[in-house]
């Protein structure tokens, strides 16, 4: 059986490198010194300590719980005794800690009692709620929480479940020798995917320079008897990316606005499977994944590591040789350079490059652009990455969301086939987080102003109200004294007397309603002024994005939308590794 | 340790890579061009890449500059050459000096430098030039013209009369000239079956000239230096308006095949309308910038006052350049009409 397969526009052939760590199996990496598990290791909300330091934690204990619902659980990757709850280096481009539990490991490697679970009879709430708790994420390098996208949209039908075996990143094998070992467990973990989404089809999309790889899911997606589709891509990156993987299996074209499920089809990748059926099969939580060890080492290869080990102790089992000065964390397209080696192994890092000149020279000095299209011509996007270059260097963030710039995965094709050698995804970064930034200044000053409003409306109104009170007192003491007056009156029966506290009455009340028309003006005036000075600001006010197109702006707004909602807006963003929405594998 | 941005790996492509793969395109059409009119050719080459490596080394100076950087990128050679092949081939030194030097300096540079210039500067340069020094820029060697090399240099040099021999036209300017002086009775083709002037489908020799042009273009394309759009565009839009006259009014007007071959139509559609830096960028963009270059230089060659049109017609499309990338911006993945 096969299907006819599509393409996407643009990518790039760079060296692949994948040999040199295919050789050798995978390895158990031995019980570190230490581990030091950063609790954010997923997009969305950072999980919650429930342990201190002087713990006794065993093997698979929770030591972070889920933060709401887009979160999910960190756990002990060994048995040991937390020593720290504390800030420590992480692996992130920025070079800022981040907060982790320190573990020494007591060498027993105890495990807590594992529950196995059918899945099966499990309601699929529970199914995904217990993929929180067993932190299951995304392991293709964006981390997202998996149960996050086990719901089916409810308008449009799942058509396709996408499972990304593509791995189209240089030097990285980890998901290449997973799925040649442990193709089983990888397909059974694709069926809970498939039974919670429901789709039509599922589609394996394997690269087609990793034959052993295909050839062993296909064996265990027969053994199993499953009706899904191996199917091997041709090789160009990023045909890992989960949209370019999406495009070529099913022709369908995710945009930046919109979930795929929007479009009837969802993608996972395969070491995420794996870890969904160890979770049910064996209740084991995600402490340990494949991580390929490779670049200017001796022995490169991939070893199964416990979250948390130091990569530099990883590194050492690779022998790495003496001229390496830098580990690059995931491939050389989108990796990034670890600021601290003492940096642990997270659940994004899916390999690690001991970095030297030899195997990637310093680039050339850096020219002007001189248009001449290429990144154009290479991006996956089809977007205009010159142009992009242009705005943003000019710092017109507003014409760089106009050219779709949060379209931009950041794979780096345009940067790998510049002439100039302009390092344009860091232009684009730049671009994004500036606009991110402005965006959040813009909200939080709105939010100032509009609370600085109201209590000075809430002044006028208690003023208001108080004057009210008072003149109602007034008006009362007053017709109370005019009743008595009267009643004396009546009771001395002079008729004559008693005309002038009727008179005085008779010229209260209308000063009471003569003092409630002034305020009534008065709150009119200033209500009005508040306005006027809130028309003002908003014509006066410099704008991020001018004359963007009805569709972009609907768009950026869905964009925003889903930010918000999946709590990406909080200014305590950078702790996932992954700085990109999609993750090429 | 620098904490250099991802990724690691980078093509193996430059700025010089590329100008020196179209400076070696552009061998073919120089070898042909120097067997008809003579090495002087040459001689204009290497005084046009010392005017341009010298204009552009004092404004690199000028503007604070990484003065190896710029000088081996090629740009500064590759508009040297596209001037010395578009002036005439015995025109005086300091013509050619001039016309570069204006381009590197004023047409480059002082629009911020490379990547910054809105008009191809070989062609500011030709079109300052021929509105300077009409009489000079129309100076042509005549048709089979035997004169030694050194012959040749005294008189690019200035050491020698600018002898009658010289001024010669172009085949195209010859045939509008007598087309235009002509009573109705002459047509285009008693004109064109002079075979001293004309060979069997352009210029004599010139159709040799116009193929190495052609030959090196369509090696750019290969080599992925340039797109398809461009060139097809302009040939195509030049063969239709010829085509259409040509079968309105053969008489009056030649063949689509005689305007392909003949002056800068091969080199404007290959080597000139093809500048990334001055031209459009998008796929839609490129399609109607080749078209209207094409259109244009049809039209200036023809009805217009100068021998050819190509340099015009680049400058008018280099002007439309910015509004038609904004109005020709392609769909991004996942936006196309139908989703």
């Amino acid at each position: 059986m096969s299907i006819s397969l599509f393409k996407f526009k643009g990518g790039v052939k760079p060296p692949t490198h994948k040999s040199e760590s295919t050789g050798l199996p995978i390895a158990r990496a031995p019980l570190p010194s230490r581990l030091i598990v950063p609790l954010h290791q997923s997009i969305g909300g950072m999980p919650r300590p429930v342990v201190q330091a002087g713990d006794k934690v065993l093997k698979g204990q929770l030591i972070g719980e889920a933060d709401g619902w887009m979160s999910a659980a960190v756990h002990a990757p060994t048995s040991g005794t937390v020593r720290a709850v504390a800030m420590h280096a992480q692996p992130h481009p920025s070079g800022l800690d981040a907060l982790c539990v320190v573990i020494e490991p007591d060498g027993r490697d105890e495990w807590i009692a594992r529950e196995p679970f059918d899945y099966k009879s499990l309601r699929p709430e529970e199914v995904r709620e217990r993929l929180q708790q067993s932190g299951v994420v995304g392991l293709g390098g964006a981390v997202f929480p998996t149960h996050g996208k086990l719901t089916a949209s409810k308008t449009v039908p799942m058509d396709e479940l996408v499972i990304n075996g593509a791995e189209c990143e240089p030097f990285i094998t980890c998901d290449d020798l997973l799925m040649r070992e442990r193709a089983e467990e990888v397909v059974r973990g694709i069926g809970i995917f498939r039974d919670l989404l429901q789709p039509k089809k599922v589609l394996i999309g394997i690269e087609d320079n990793k034959p052993e790889a295909a050839a062993a899911m296909r064996a265990a997606v027969d053994a199993l008897n499953e009706p899904y589709l191996v199917v091997q891509v041709p090789t160009l990156y990023p045909a890992g990316g989960a949209k370019q993987l999406i495009r070529v299996l099913t022709g369908k074209e995710v945009p930046a606005s919109k979930r795929s499920t929007d479009l009837g089809v969802q993608c996972f990748n395969v070491a995420t499977a794996y870890t969904a059926w160890r979770a049910f099969a064996h209740g084991e939580p995600v402490i340990s994944r494949l991580v390929t060890v490779s670049g200017d080492v001796r022995a490169p290869r991939n070893y199964e590591v416990l979250i948390g080990t130091p990569m530099e102790e990883l590194l050492k089992l690779a022998q790495p040789h003496p001229d390496t000065d830098g580990i690059i964390m995931g491939g050389p397209m989108m990796g990034f350079l670890v600021p601290d080696p003492q940096a642990p192994v997270v659940k994004a890092t899916n390999c690690l490059i001991a970095h030297c000149e030899r195997l990637f020279p310093p680039k050339a000095p850096e020219m002007p652009c001189i248009r001449c299209g290429a990144c154009a011509q290479a991006c996956p996007h089809e977007l205009q990455p010159f142009e992009l270059y242009w705005f943003a260097r000019a710092k017109n963030f507003g014409k760089t969301q106009e050219y779709n710039i949060f379209d931009c995965i950041e794979c780096g094709c345009c940067s790998f086939v510049c002439p100039s050698r302009i390092p344009l995804v860091q232009y684009f970064r730049f671009a994004k987080s500036e606009i991110w930034t402005r965006e959040r200044e813009k909200n939080a000053a709105e939010g100032a102003k509009a609370r600085f409003e109201f209590k000075q409306l809430r002044d006028e109104r208690e003023k208001a109200e108080k004057a009210e009170k008072l003149a109602k007192a007034a008006a009362a003491q007053a017709a109370k004294k005019a009743a008595e007056a009267a009643a004396a009156a009546t009771a001395e029966g002079g008729a004559r007397e008693a005309a002038t506290p009727a008179a005085e009455i008779a010229a209260v009340v209308p000063q009471v309603a003569a003092v409630d028309a002034e305020k009534a003006a008065k709150m009119a005036t200033i209500q009005a002024a508040i306005e006027r000075a809130k028309a003002q600001r908003e014509a006066a006010q410099p704008k991020n994005t001018e004359a963007l197109k009805a569709s972009q702006q609907r768009e950026i707004e869905e964009i925003e939308a889903r930010r918000q909602a999946a709590n990406l807006t909080d200014p305590g963003e950078p702790a996932t590794a992954a700085p990109a929405s999609e993750k090429a594998e | 340790m620098m904490l250099a941005p991802a990724p690691y790996f980078l093509k193996d492509v430059s700025v010089s890579q590329v100008m020196t793969q179209v400076c070696i395109a552009l061998v073919p059409g120089i070898a042909a061009y120097a067997w008809l009119v003579g090495p002087a050719v040459l001689v204009q080459l290497v005084i046009a890449s010392a005017t341009a490596l010298a204009a552009e080394s004092l404004m690199l100076r000028m503007r604070g500059k990484p003065q190896a950087l710029f000088l081996s990128d090629g740009s500064a050679v590759v508009t040297a050459w596209l001037i010395a092949l578009t002036f005439p081939p015995l025109a005086p030194w300091w013509l050619v000096a001039l016309g570069t030097a204006f381009a590197i300096v004023v047409a480059k540079h002082l629009y911020g430098g490379l990547g910054q210039n809105p008009f191809n500067p070989a062609m500011v340069a030709f079109a300052v030039c021929i509105v300077s020094f009409p009489a000079l820029m129309s100076q042509w060697p005549s048709v089979g013209l035997q004169m030694p090399l050194s012959e040749q240099i005294k008189i690019i040099l200035g050491l020698a009369p600018r002898v009658d021999a010289l001024s010669g036209a172009t085949p195209l300017d010859a045939l509008k000239t007598a087309l235009k002086l002509g009573e109705a009775n002459i047509d285009v083709g008693q004109l064109l079956a002079n075979q001293d002037i004309f060979g069997n489908f352009a210029g004599r020799g010139w159709e040799w000239v116009a193929g190495g042009y052609l030959l090196g273009g369509l090696w750019l394309w290969q080599r992925k230096i340039i797109t398809w759009h461009v060139p097809t565009a302009f040939i195509g839009a030049l063969t239709l308006i010829s085509g259409a006259l040509w079968l309105h009014n053969p008489a009056q007007f030649a063949s689509p095949l005689f305007h392909m071959l003949s002056g800068g139509a091969m080199l404007g559609a290959f080597f000139i309308a093809t500048d990334p830096v001055s031209g459009c960028t998008t796929p839609r963009g490129k399609l109607i910038f080749g078209a209207g270059a094409g259109l244009l230089a049809y039209i200036i060659r023809v009805f217009g006052g100068y021998p050819d049109g190509v340099a015009f017609a680049v400058l008018l499309m280099n002007l439309c350049a910015p509004l038609i990338d904004l109005l020709s911006q392609p769909r991004i993945f996942g936006m196309r009409e139908k989703s």
